[in-house]
């Protein structure tokens, strides 16, 4: 018969004709299986892995830290391990950055596959970073598990790690998931109780149960999986290849540990816990749960009652200009709030007066005075006594002194004004003139931003401000406005007091009592002239007659040290702190020697600090201001939810709230 | 009560007084206003504001109580456009004064972003956009109020054209990072309105740098997950704009990444319904185009069982415990689902998979099957978009939409629905006609022929493609009976017209139903008994025609079917001309053509057949068999294999 032309359905939209018969094909069968062999490169690749890694094994391991100068030479011998120092660096400096709440030396973050608890079938290579099957592979008994060296911190807030398949082997019967301690490892992540895992071969989610869910696609050779627990609702999802597959688990237990299982040879898995760069916009995700964690802590209830938190917070803010006798600031504050000061007026200047002495290097003249205004204070404290005493001896070192400089040594600009706080603002460090006779009349004027007779308080024109540093909100600090001598940036500097005030006893608080940083040209050239001078200071600002003093004051000092052990018993704190006094006239140039960080006028915070808290305690005042306690027990409080597994607390630092 | 007397603002020293009055007084209070509007005051504080001779801060206080009135109803502004209130506050801006013209702007920023203002209103004069364009610089505050009258008030690509052509783009992009978020999102939302579907202002925002960044690079800091939601959506909405109009690649970090998991967060459970509804839309308008893009979101986030929450509004449970919420739900309702159509539409346009998910999402063929008779349009139009799109897999044209018999809606919705409802309709039809489809049986007993052959007579091409193309699947492998129906339905004028269409699409499909028809040789003797001669006419006219490859081709194979014909084929056997057309195209450059043209020789001079052998000699004599002699060196293996056959008939 003739041909005819076969009427045609050519037309029909976008389905191609070869759809037709595998679309029928695959009508009623489930998804096959691949059963596409191992290439044979790629088992070359795995029996290479596995003779390496006894080699890999005698690896001296990676140096910790930049510092280790014996990393570094090995990173020269063995050729390699510089990378892997590299890498080293790149995953603390990544995990640090991911997860700042959490406190490594209690609970530290996974950094690679345990080479311990893993099952026989398991081998690892590459720093125990990649994951090969060496077992049979025959049925599901011969399931192989390994779990990281440590379970995921609470303190992590959202936890994220990834593995890329390498290989899927045989059948690609892998899981990537989650399992507590203990847990069998002769099984596939999500198998068994407190085990959960998203297998490649089917794209199912198994929740502690033999039978999975259907959850996401399958995946296999090169497609990166990501799993991101998030501790603070407890649940987990996974990523494939950078795009979220959305949640696979719900009420996660605490404690688990990243975990991996294969099933068949040829399966190979590289893991990433932060050595490389994610696939996955991990930082995305936590930015969302930062803001939402915030915005909790902003929106929480606080008191039924009208205008009591407001009371509270007056009454903690005004405590805190007393207790660091910002006696003008305070005042005003105390007018404006109706408040009353728990201390007389005098009492808080009298504090003001010792601490400026004390910060401005004039110890000598701060002892005096304090046996002055509180005659028994030292005489029942001579552990305190004695501390003033060693530091008077470092400002005579320094120069700053009264007893020294008026024995003529030149004032030593640099050394004399408390700088302020450079390392945070960068700010123009506040200069004294040249002149002595301006430098009195500064000091007494001056040098205390709060205290001057012209009634300067704490709060300042923010328009002298640099530009540089974001203005602050005219709060509750605003005193007096506009007062142009009076230029600087305490209100930034209150948060460096709050921040280290908490965690130490150190507390440079007192950073307002004397930094007045002036910002015009004239104090710019100052500046300059100061660096200069730095590179030629002398012992005891230079003078003879001044070294004398300074080395019979040492003396004095000394016999001063064996009465106290004679009476008191030893103190090696004591005997410490005169040791490291002394140990500067061991060096030609103290300030640039080992000991020479004591001649920072930094160092001087914690002396006056101390000594505050001691005249307060006579007066039956705390030695903390309730503000300072607040912010610690907050402090305490975060890390207490990191221990009881509150992810929460990885976004509540109390920095982020002290600005 | 009126508390006001208007004619306190005629007497000049009381102005002043009566204006602070005035706007103390109807701020917040909706009937105040209109008592002001009624009692005349609004043509009176136009002069005012107009006089120059006012001073400024009179000028300026009549400009805010404007503004205030406007705030009020609907009504309200209604009244203040017929007053012509728009042209006298544009002319406002001219003064120099920034706190006189923030008032006007203000004033107008309100006007322009009710619906009841004709945007029109803001292009009539041609000199109005460029000083708002230099007006962008003065203060954060003109920023924002124009920036808004410009994102609301463009609405067609001419508007984007005149916005463009002013500098809109320059001016408007260092916005993007003012310290006001009110500006950056105004200016957003501008981008994004002046984006969509414009190829050329696309183009141009991919290379404008913000502070020395790509504007791209600023849409995706948008989209961080920490910004408001508002930001978040908007930016992607711009990127996608920018994507869909060829700027940006679909295979882009900042699409693939960025903007689509964006969108797909906007669908979830946690956003407002208002918000669900343009995530999914939008989502839906990115990845239309591009199978990647509708794998990736297929399985991201649980997509697809995340939008079959959409159909659950009014849920329950607010029907119970909240009236108000019940109201808010029943108004988002129809938005949401009609949404979700779309989006599943745009899911399932490619990918057999994503097909099958989709149907197996819980009563998802149901939730179409009743969406196809909503009362909203929207979402009629929707839920046969996404029907359209399911019925692309034999899958499920074998196996859901039989079992849920979707032809019946479908063919009611075929009754006088609107053209855009009635393209999707037709052409899911279309797919529904399909010989393997269960569906084709009952679909032809219920009378669609005639309907179908309406649709081709319809002025839009794309439902005459639609009608034909479903007459032709519909005559594919059919009964004697089902084509002649076609053929008196349609009629052979009607027919032929179709084949001088001006759309090819058109001309190709009603050349496939020819095919069709002409198929099996009882069909073939008894169509062209009945039409040969017109038939002939018609495909001379296309063959000497000018027209593409493929018309030429099916044309050639219609031939073809003809030769196959007993008593047919005499019509080309008597036609020297149509002989000499068959050779031409025997050695014409394109394969195919040569291959169909020898194909109808081929049955020509088949064997077995009466008169075979006068066929041969005649053709023979034509020369036909040195050209076959020569085709069978061709290099093309079916051409030559056709040729070698075809001279075997000679050789037996």
């Amino acid at each position: 018969s003739a041909i005819s032309l076969p009427p045609e359905l050519n037309d029909w939209e976008e389905v191609s004709p070869a759809l037709f018969p595998t679309a029928i094909a695959n009508d009623r069968e489930p998804a096959p299986r691949s059963s596409r062999a191992l290439p044979l490169s790629c088992c070359c690749l795995v029996a290479d892995v596995t003779q390496r890694q006894p080699r890999s094994a005698v690896r001296p391991p990676p140096a910790l830290g930049p510092s280790s100068g014996c990393g570094f030479l090995m990173s020269v011998v063995v050729h390699g391990d510089l990378a892997l120092s590299e890498q080293e660096k790149e995953l603390n400096q990544r995990l640090r950055s991911l997860y700042p709440a959490v406190n490594e030396q209690e609970t530290p973050l996974p950094r690679s596959w345990s080479p311990k608890d893993k099952f026989s079938y398991i081998g690892l290579s590459q720093n125990n970073l990649r994951v090969h099957y060496k077992g049979h592979g025959k049925t599901p008994k011969d399931a192989a598990s390994v779990r990281a060296t440590h379970p995921i911190p609470a303190a992590c807030g959202v936890y994220y790690f990834e593995v890329k398949i390498i290989s899927k082997g045989r059948d690609g019967y892998m899981g990537i998931g989650l399992s507590a301690q203990g847990v069998n490892m002769n099984r596939l992540p999500g198998w068994d109780k407190h085990s959960y895992g998203y297998h490649g071969d089917d794209g199912h989610s198994f929740c502690s149960s033999g039978t999975g869910q259907p959850y996401g696609p399958t995946f296999t050779t090169g497609d990166v999986i990501g799993c991101c627990v998030n501790l603070i609702n407890n649940t987990c999802f996974y990523t494939k290849n950078g795009h979220s597959l959305g949640i696979a688990f719900t009420d996660l237990p605490p404690n688990l540990y990243p975990t991996v299982g294969l099933q068949t040879p040829g399966e190979v898995v590289d893991a990433n816990f932060g050595q490389h760069p994610f696939v996955f916009d991990i930082e995305d995700y936590m930015r969302e749960w930062r803001t939402k964690i915030q915005a909790q802590i902003d929106r929480f209830p606080i008191g039924e009652r009208e205008g009591e938190w407001q009371a509270m917070i007056q009454k903690m803010v005004a405590s805190y200009l007393v207790h660091h006798s910002y006696c003008a600031t305070a005042e005003a504050f105390a007018k404006s709030t109706d408040q009353a000061v728990h201390e007389e007026l005098a009492s808080i200047k009298n504090r003001q007066k010792i601490q400026k002495l004390v910060l401005s290097g004039r110890m000598g003249e701060a002892i005096e005075t304090t046996q002055q205004l509180y005659p028994s204070l030292l005489e029942r404290n001579s552990d305190l006594l004695f501390m003033l005493k060693v530091r008077q001896f470092i400002e005579m070192v320094n120069g700053t002194d009264s007893e020294v400089r008026c024995l003529g040594g030149r004032s030593p600009k640099s050394q004399d004004s408390y700088p302020g706080s450079p390392r945070l603002f960068n700010s123009p460090v506040h200069k004294a003139s040249s002149s002595q006779t301006y430098q009195t009349s500064f000091d007494s004027n001056y040098c205390n931003g709060v205290s001057s007779s012209k009634g300067h308080t704490l709060a300042h024109s923010h328009k002298s401000c640099p530009p540089t540093i974001p203005s602050p909100e005219p709060g509750v600090l605003n005193g007096s406005r506009g007062q142009q001598t009076n230029v600087s940036t305490e209100v930034e500097m209150e948060v460096d007091h709050f921040s280290n005030g908490v965690s130490e006893s150190s507390s440079n608080g007192f950073l307002n009592g004397s930094s007045t940083h002036g910002i015009d040209l004239e104090e710019c050239d100052a500046d300059m002239e100061v660096d200069s001078a730095q590179s030629k200071r002398q012992l005891c600002g230079g003078s003879q007659a001044a070294i004398e003093r300074m080395i019979q004051f040492g003396r004095e000092l000394q016999s001063m040290s064996e009465h106290l052990r004679r009476e008191r018993g030893k103190n090696s704190a004591n005997k410490k702190m005169l040791k490291d006094a002394f140990s500067l006239l061991a060096y030609s140039d103290p300030w640039n020697s080992p000991v020479g960080y004591q001649l920072d006028s930094i160092q001087r915070e914690p002396v006056c600090s101390t000594l505050n808290s001691a005249i307060l305690e006579t007066h039956n005042l705390p030695k903390q201001p309730p503000l300072a306690l607040a912010v610690g027990q907050a402090a305490q409080c975060l890390s207490l939810m990191a221990r009881t597994g509150s992810g929460s607390c990885a976004f509540a630092s109390v920095d982020d709230y002290l600005h | 009560k009126c508390l006001f007397h208007t004619e306190g603002l005629f007497k000049p020293e009381k102005k002043k007084k009566k204006n602070f009055d005035m706007k103390n007084a109807v701020i917040g209070n909706n009937r105040q206003k209109a008592n002001l509007i009624v009692l005349g005051a609004v043509p009176r504080l136009l002069y005012l504001l107009q006089q120059s001779s006012s001073s400024l801060e009179l000028r300026t206080e009549c400009a805010v109580v404007l503004g205030s009135l406007s705030m009020g109803t609907e009504n309200n502004i209604k009244s203040l456009v017929d007053c012509h209130i728009i042209p006298a506050l544009l002319q406002g801006l001219l003064c120099s004064d920034l706190i006189f013209i923030e008032a006007c702007l203000r004033c107008l920023r309100t006007i322009f972003i009710s619906p009841v203002t004709p945007v029109q209103l803001l292009y009539t004069d041609p000199t109005v956009i460029p000083h708002l364009m230099s007006l962008l610089s003065r203060s954060q505050h003109t920023q924002e109020y124009i920036t808004q009258i410009f994102a609301h008030c463009c609405k067609t690509p001419e508007h984007q054209t005149v916005l463009f052509n002013h500098g809109a783009i320059q001016n408007i992009a260092p916005l993007l990072i003012s310290p006001s978020y009110k500006v950056r999102m105004q200016a957003l939302k501008c981008f994004s309105v002046l984006a969509y579907e414009n190829a050329q202002v696309s183009m141009t925002l991919v290379n404008v740098l913000v502070d020395g960044e790509q504007l791209s690079q600023v849409f995706v800091r948008m989209m961080q997950r920490d910004k408001p939601i508002e930001m978040q959506l908007t930016a992607a909405k711009c990127l996608t704009y920018m994507c869909r109009a060829g700027a940006i690649r679909t295979d882009d970090n900042c699409i693939v990444l960025k903007t689509l998991p964006c969108l797909v967060r906007m669908c979830s459970k946690e956003r407002l319904l208002e918000e669900r509804v343009e995530g999914a839309e939008t989502l839906a308008y990115l990845m239309e185009p591009d199978i990647e893009l509708q794998r990736i979101a297929s399985v991201t986030d649980h997509l697809v069982s995340m939008l079959a929450d959409y159909f659950k509004y009014p849920s329950s449970v607010s029907a119970i415990t909240d009236i108000k919420r019940l109201d808010h739900d029943l108004k988002h309702a129809h938005e949401l689902r009609q949404a979700a159509f779309k989006l599943y539409a745009s899911l399932g346009s490619n990918d057999e998979d994503i097909r099958k998910k989709i149907t197996e999402t819980e009563n998802m063929m149901d939730r179409i099957v009743s969406g196809l008779s909503e009362s909203s349009i929207k979402v009629r139009l929707a839920a046969v978009r996404c029907l359209h799109s399911l019925s692309r897999s034999v899958q499920q044209l074998r196996t859901s939409f039989h079992d849920h018999a979707v032809w019946k809606p479908l063919m009611k919705l075929l009754q006088n629905a609107p053209d855009e409802v009635l393209v999707m309709a037709s052409s899911t039809l279309c797919n529904l006609l399909l010989e393997f489809s269960p569906s084709k049986e009952p679909i032809l007993e219920s009378g669609v022929i005639e309907l179908l052959c309406s649709l081709t007579q319809s002025d839009s091409p794309a439902l005459r493609v639609n009608g034909i193309w479903a007459l032709m699947n519909m005559a594919f492998q059919a009964d004697q009976k089902v084509k002649v129906e076609i053929v008196q339905a349609l009629g052979t004028e009607q027919l032929f017209r179709l084949l001088s269409d001006p759309d090819t699409n058109v001309l190709m499909k009603t050349l496939g139903l020819l095919r069709n028809l002409l198929s099996t040789r009882p069909h073939i003797d008894q169509i062209m008994s009945s039409h040969g001669k017109q038939i002939m006419q018609a495909v001379t006219l296309i063959l000497e025609g000018e027209h593409s490859i493929e018309v030429k081709e099916q044309t050639l194979c219609i031939l073809a079917n003809i030769a196959d014909g007993n008593t047919a084929k005499e019509l080309i056997m008597t036609n020297d001309d149509m002989l000499q057309k068959i050779k031409y195209y025997m050695g014409h450059s394109n394969v195919k053509l040569q291959l169909a043209a020898t194909f109808c020789i081929s049955n020509l001079i088949w064997n077995e057949e009466d008169g075979s052998q006068e066929r041969q000699d005649k053709l023979r004599e034509m020369g036909f068999v040195d050209i076959l002699h020569k085709l069978t060196q061709a290099s093309d293996p079916n051409l030559c294999d056709r040729a070698k056959t075809a001279m075997q008939q000679y050789l037996a």
